[in-house]
């Protein structure tokens, strides 16, 4: 009895969130207390049940663990045997580090959401549907499946931006709405260009296939190759519009600063990854020969983000603008890991990915309690924060901390991943995407000292410290930026074996 | 042996019989009612009878292809199949409308119920035709019945002037098939779609090339117009904005599947050498690709800029028209019929769905515009979300029909390697977002102007709720209608029933 449970944990976990949802739906839309306290609970069944996914995890087991597949409709062809489609999720070491980082944070991120004024009861039903997009994202283990989640995710962040932002909430959702449905397109058209060469989405077929070394001399070669090249091409695109890769970016800087902070959390916390997690799973291992051939191209992209993130971090006025801009710059590293294509790059790269979730997520969630107290993030109406708001203020220099990479913290230990990898393969680029990291350390600071110290502002005078519901969420962000730092085999152990098969595939 | 009129088996033909005794029994009901009588019990017959020639096509479902009036009619799977699409639509149109029939102004209008039937038997007809002429008659009912609907309303000069543009386009596009059929029984002295195949083949291989073409692409301009597809498009915004809603869904939907079923049994029935020969790949393939690429562009695009909804829809009926000529254009793909099926009936749900919503809305607001839509999530939630469902199948997301259909049509592009179709076809969807959720955002993102509910007619509530569990189910579990399409035996269009193949 138990057992069959957990052999089919991550199809509970993904519907999990839908507990939630029936209980808003329960609640008249008057009562503004319970529908928070149903939404805030609500993120609590996929958050035990990543952690029990987690615990029950067999590190050292090679391949996907917890699958779960059941046909879901065949496509009759006239002269061949139908083309299926699964309801197949599972999950393995790229994905369950993801999806614990993902249920957190999004359970943290309904405690932010816990001041929305409007409208609570749409808030929270279309924040547990994107929970569950963005846990079927990283557990379904078919393409067409992936490609559902991947929209769902799509709809609802257009909602939750343009509804519950700021001023410019609206043309933040439209623009975040047509690059992604630009990238989804992109991404629709590489599915199905799979689907037509291979006949399956399914993962484990498509990686068989993929790495079968006859199949893959002629998707290398031959009639074919511009075909195979131009999916590649189109997941590439895809995730690089998500993740987001340079020229892509100012969706993604829009939906930083008029999204409201809770929404950030999620958006930059989990949805950026997404990016990284597509480019991994389907980029470096479905097309190993392909991702092999534009490793330049893409530790170059990587060296762009970083620098001109970094630099544009420097400037920026408003708070949100200097953590946008420095997204950007971290998700630079996340392409040089990939580009790496070792063990320690892609390691690094998956480390990146879950830590930078979790300190942009802490970060945001100041973001969020500083305007609910001062009305303002530019970085000139702030100053000397730290003798009316200390707590405040240290856990802003904390994460400030961990996202220059300070030794001890999360950041550190995946951005030296990340470059070690890169430094065997490309030291010359390494080399220049190290000036990314001083610059953080530069932008950081200025951010963090012109807000934390100096003279007091004025009008700031009457801020209060944090409330225990504030504080207990960011302690919990920075215990585990800091677990993940002082001891990093909690995320490397299960993620290693994956990454050592992946690798192993590229190399051969 | 010669057979004579009672010899067929009239049973077959059941469903048009059934359909054409209820017009004509509803134009006799009206015009013996009383003047100030309640004419919703006409739209009850007229539904009754759509369910009632529904069953009927239904049950012929998987029967041999049978032909009569002197192999002029045939009733096989793909006109069946096609036949309750329209009978689906039709009544859904009726049920969604019951309240109109009384309250569209001037005086209680019982012609609206039995012409939308005989414009319904017309499409029926069209599907069914074996032969050129009952092809023309079939199309010319379905024509004439649609353009006195657009003009229903009589004192309303947008209505009078949707009903004279579509008449003046629409005969204009009747006159090119017209023209187009000419050649063919020039060249062939039959109008028997299937006698004319063999025929028009070897007049194509003895130097008559270019007129077997000419016949072809005069077809293809005037089914162009009937589609509303661009060039051929700029009667439809007009003519859907100034006709009653009712009739513009039933425009959208309804004609356009009988449109399809008729380039479709054109193409499958006489054409059929064509798609293996030269200039198919190299003339008609790249001409209908144009066409829809050109649909696809022109629809989405225009489609930002309006302010009204209907135009709106009508240039997303444009768009959508593009999207279904894929498959056509694109026929070696091998998936030409089931993704061309299942496209229209996920766009039928869809749009008559969508159209229903519209409706109730405008009418409670009395203008027709976006504005009207405003803050529509707070007054009537559910209509609000159930139309937030239909405009996100219409732009093709998952998990509706309309992404389903989609992705069928584009995995039938991609297997026939006409990649660049397919990614027009997607770069436009992206664009179409926007204008879709232009409506989303009126309702969601704006205040509404009045605290009241919006009121829904119990007909178009049926018809909602109908269509929304259609577009879910054909997305969440499209293996119903996949195991029904596949069950078809479509292919019997290639053949004449009872002789041998045609080449």
């Amino acid at each position: 009895m138990m057992e069959s449970f957990f052999n089919v944990l991550p199809t509970w976990l993904v519907f999990s969130p839908l507990l939630g949802v029936v209980a808003l739906l329960l609640i008249p839309g008057k009562k503004a207390g319970w529908l928070k306290a149903a939404g805030l609970f609500g993120t609590l069944p996929p958050l035990v049940l990543s952690l029990l996914l987690y615990g029950r995890f067999d590190p050292a087991a090679k391949g996907v663990q917890f699958e779960q597949s059941i046909l879901w409709f065949q496509i009759p062809l006239p002269q061949s045997p139908p083309w299926e489609i699964t309801f197949h999720l599972g999950a393995d070491g790229l994905s369950l580090p993801l999806t614990v980082m993902a249920t957190l944070v999004s359970a943290l991120a309904a405690c932010a959401s816990l001041p929305i004024r409007k409208r609570q009861k749409e808030y929270f039903l279309l924040f547990l549907f994107l929970e569950m997009g963005m846990l079927g994202v990283f557990l379904a283990r078919n393409l067409f499946l992936f490609f559902l989640f991947f929209e769902m995710t799509l709809i609802t962040l257009y909602f939750l931006i343009g509804i519950w932002g700021y001023v410019d909430r609206e043309k933040a959702a439209n623009r975040f709405l047509l690059y992604n449905g630009l990238g989804s397109a992109f991404l629709l058209l590489g599915v199905i260009g799979l689907f037509v060469l291979f006949q399956s989405l399914d993962y484990n077929r498509l990686q068989e296939l993929a790495n079968d070394p006859q199949t893959r001399r002629m998707l290398s070669g031959g009639p074919v190759s511009p075909i195979v090249w131009g999916i590649f091409l189109c997941f590439v695109l895809a995730f690089g519009i998500k993740l987001p890769v340079f020229p892509f970016h100012t969706w993604m800087l829009k939906v930083h600063t008029e999204a409201s902070p809770a929404v950030v959390m999620i958006h930059s916390g989990v949805l950026l990854k997404m990016g990284a997690y597509g480019l991994i799973r389907f980029g470096v291992e479905l097309f190993p020969d392909q991702v092999r051939a534009s490793a330049v191209l893409l530790a170059v992209l990587g060296l762009i983000n970083i620098l001109y993130g970094a630099v544009l971090a420097f400037v920026q006025e408003d708070l949100k603008r200097v953590l946008a801009y420095s997204s950007v710059s971290h998700m630079g590293i996340i392409l040089f890991g990939i580009a790496a294509l070792n063990a320690p790059g892609l390691t690094g790269a998956v480390f990146q990915a879950v830590s930078h979730g979790f300190i942009s997520a802490l970060l945001f969630f100041f973001i969020g309690s500083l305007y609910e107290r001062t009305g303002t993030t530019r970085i000139g109406e702030l100053g000397g924060l730290a003798r009316q708001a200390p707590v405040l203020t240290g856990i802003f220099l904390a994460g400030g901390m961990a996202l220059l990479g300070l030794p001890g913290m999360s950041g550190f230990i995946s951005e030296f991943l990340a470059f070690l990898g890169l430094f065997q393969k490309q030291p010359g680029l390494a080399a220049a995407g190290t000036l990314g990291l001083v610059l953080a350390a530069v932008y950081t600071l200025r951010a963090v000292l012109k807000t934390g110290f100096g003279p007091l502002a004025e009008h700031l005078s009457k801020t209060v410290d944090t409330r225990p519901s504030e504080a207990l969420p960011m302690l919990t962000l920075l215990a585990c930026i800091i677990l993940i730092g002082v001891w990093p085999n909690v995320l490397g152990e299960p993620m290693q074996t994956t990454l050592q098969t992946i690798v192993s595939r590229i190399g051969g | 042996m010669e057979k004579y009129f009672l010899d067929y088996n009239w049973t077959v033909m059941a469903p048009e019989l059934i359909i054409l005794s209820a017009a004509a029994l509803l134009s006799i009901l009206d015009l013996l009612l009383k003047e100030e009588a309640d004419r919703r019990v006409l739209g009850w017959i007229g539904i009754l009878a759509v369910a009632a020639a529904g069953v009927f096509a239904g049950s012929a479902v998987g029967n041999p292809p049978y032909e009569i009036l002197s192999e002029t009619y045939r009733v096989d799977d793909f006109a069946l199949v096609f036949k309750l699409i329209l009978l689906a639509g039709t009544a859904l149109v009726l049920l969604a409308s019951l309240r109109e029939i009384r309250l569209e102004g001037e005086r209680a209008q019982g012609e609206y119920v039995y012409l939308l039937l005989t414009a319904l038997l017309g499409g029926m007809i069209l599907t069914s035709s074996a032969d050129l002429i009952t092809l023309f008659v079939g199309l010319e009912l379905l024509s004439l019945s649609s353009y006195i609907l657009a003009g229903i309303r009589r004192k309303r000069p947008d209505s009078n002037e949707a009903a004279w543009k579509y008449v003046v386009t629409g005969g204009m596009s009747s006159a090119f098939i017209l023209y187009g059929m000419s050649f063919v029984y020039g060249l062939t002295g039959t109008t028997n779609l299937y006698m004319a195949r063999q025929r028009l083949f070897e007049a194509y291989h003895e130097g008559y090339e270019s007129f077997v073409l000419l016949s072809l692409f005069f077809m293809l301009l005037g089914f162009g117009f009937k589609v509303s597809s661009a060039p051929f498009h700029m009667w439809a915004p007009d003519v859907y904005q100034g006709s009653p809603t009712p009739v513009t869904a039933f425009l959208a939907a309804v004609s356009k599947t009988a449109a399809f079923a008729f380039v479709l049994r054109v193409l499958l029935a006489t054409y059929l050498f064509l798609l293996q020969a030269g200039p198919w790949m190299e003339l008609v393939a790249p001409a209908l690709l144009t066409v829809s690429a050109a649909s696809m562009v022109v629809g989405n695009t225009a489609a930002l800029r309006q302010i009204r909804t209907k135009r709106m829809m009508a240039y997303s009926s444009v768009a959508h028209a593009g999207y279904l000529l894929v498959p056509v254009a694109t026929a070696a793909g091998g998936m030409l019929f089931e993704s061309t099926v299942y496209y229209l009936m996920a766009y039928l749900m869809m749009t008559l769905g969508a159209f229903t919503v519209l409706m109730m809305v405008e009418r409670d607001a009395g203008v027709e515009d976006l504005a009207a839509f405003s803050g529509l999530s707070r007054r009537s939630p559910l209509a609000a979300a159930a139309m937030t469902v239909f405009l996100v199948s219409l732009a093709g997301i998952p998990v509706t029909a309309g992404f389903f259909g989609k992705f069928y049509i584009l995995t039938h592009a991609v297997t026939a390697r006409d990649f660049w179709i397919a990614a027009v076809m997607l770069v436009t969807t992206v664009i179409s977002y926007y204008y879709y959720f232009g409506v989303i955002r009126m309702m969601y993102f704006r205040s509404p102007a009045s605290p009241k509910k919006v009121p829904i007619s119990p007909g178009a509530t049926a018809v909602i709720v109908l269509t929304l569990v259609g577009t879910l189910l054909l997305g969440f579990f499209p293996q119903f209608a996949l195991d029904f399409l596949e069950r078809l035996d479509w292919t019997s269009v290639l053949h004449p029933a009872g002789g041998a193949a045609g080449n």
